[in-house]
């Protein structure tokens, strides 16, 4: 373990194929993120007075996800591949909603998945269960995917042409707005049991967001949620955001949910023709 | 918790760019609107510049404000915060400044 930071090898990055049921256990052969966990341990400085001089950099901080976001983008682009990031509170039903996606979608376009999530093979398990290839990340500490996962697994899961690949986000209604995956849309995912005020209290997951996909409507009836004020503030942090009302267990607007990704399908393709 | 991601991605970046030079500085811009709490980035700065050629060195951070012109009205107006709304009533708000996550500048040994 590194003694200046408390972080060990088995709290980074494992990226492992999901194949048939395991439990929710990752087993023998799961490999970890190349390059270590980011940081070296060399000895502290010296710090006393000199002169110094100073240098301008002027380069954006996440400069190097976004390049290797747009290295994703460009491999997504080539192959007609459609990925979808989606993003949510734990519990929103991210994994319940690509459950029933891939048993409905699946025989409409050959669908994947990339499952992120800090620990355990579960959501793999699942989604392998529902009939779709997935490969799972977990981050460890992590509170979000970056491109650099997203990359790795890609090459891993190596989806056909003309396919659709999910990104099933870590569950953090936060930090995963932060980070150009290579996506082409980004969906929330929130659930009518956290409450309407969602929107004004995470603002830049939802100004983030392609469509917000509102789960759990068939509840409506049994819990204290304000759907008219739900619609009116994700308009105000994103004016031109699309609502879908669903409910992923019972299979309530799923039609539209389908429509929205064969439009973004047939986006993709024409994206890949020119 | 991504300050820690960012900071992370200060440290790398300044490395890239700097190589074995021992950094005395960091002058960091963090916008109001960038979703970045400067104050948790200072406390993971410490912690991860440790054992590098950043060890030491002064974190400054300078947070420009938000601002942005309605769509609507073409007004230009200060914003606060992530939720945007004009005085004519317009939530159409294109954000022109608030927003920048950059490195400015370090100072070298």
């Amino acid at each position: 373990m590194c003694v200046t930071c408390g972080c060990g090898d088995e709290a980074g990055t494992r990226i492992t194929e999901v194949f048939e049921e395991s439990q929710g256990q990752p087993r023998q052969g799961d490999h970890g993120r190349a390059g270590g966990h980011g940081h070296t341990h060399g000895n502290a400085h010296d710090s006393s007075p000199e002169r110094t001089r100073t240098v301008p950099l002027e380069q954006q901080v996440l400069a190097k996800n976004d390049k290797l976001a747009m290295a994703n983008r460009v491999w997504l682009t080539e192959r007609a591949v459609l990925a979808v990031n989606l993003m949510s509170s734990p519990g929103a039903g991210k994994t319940t909603l690509l459950e029933r996606t891939v048993r409905e979608l699946g025989q409409r376009a050959p669908v994947s998945v990339i499952e992120g999530d800090q620990e355990t093979l579960f959501d793999a398990d699942r989604i392998r269960a529902a009939g779709s290839r997935v490969v799972q990340i977990n981050t460890g500490r992590g509170c979000h995917l970056d491109a650099e996962m997203v990359g790795s697994a890609l090459r891993t899961l190596d989806p056909p042409s003309a396919s659709v690949v999910f990104i099933e986000n870590v569950g953090n209604l936060v930090c995963p707005a932060l980070f150009d995956l290579g996506e082409d849309s980004k969906v929330v995912i929130m659930s009518v049991t956290e409450g309407a005020d969602k929107p004004l209290k995470y603002p830049h997951m939802f100004r983030a967001a392609d469509l917000v996909l509102l789960n759990k409507v068939d509840l409506l009836p049994y819990v204290d949620f304000d759907l008219v004020r739900f619609l009116a503030d994700a308009g105000r942090v994103n004016p031109h955001v699309e609502v879908l009302q669903i409910s992923a267990t019972k299979g309530t607007g799923m039609r539209a949910w389908h429509d929205w990704l064969c439009r973004q399908v047939a986006g993709a393709a024409d994206t890949a023709a020119r | 918790m991504h300050e820690l991601s960012v900071t992370q991605s200060v440290v790398d970046a300044v490395i890239d760019r700097m190589g074995d030079a021992e950094v005395r500085s960091v002058l960091l811009e963090i916008g109001k609107l960038s979703g970045i709490e400067p104050d948790s980035v200072k406390f993971c700065f410490e912690i991860v510049a440790s054992g590098t050629t950043l060890a030491g060195a002064q974190l400054e951070i300078v947070e420009p404000p938000g601002q942005g012109r309605c769509r609507t009205c073409g007004e230009v107006l200060s914003l606060d915060d992530r939720i945007l709304l004009c005085s004519c009533g317009s939530a159409d708000v294109e954000v022109l400044a608030g927003t920048e996550l950059r490195i400015r500048s370090v100072q070298v040994a």
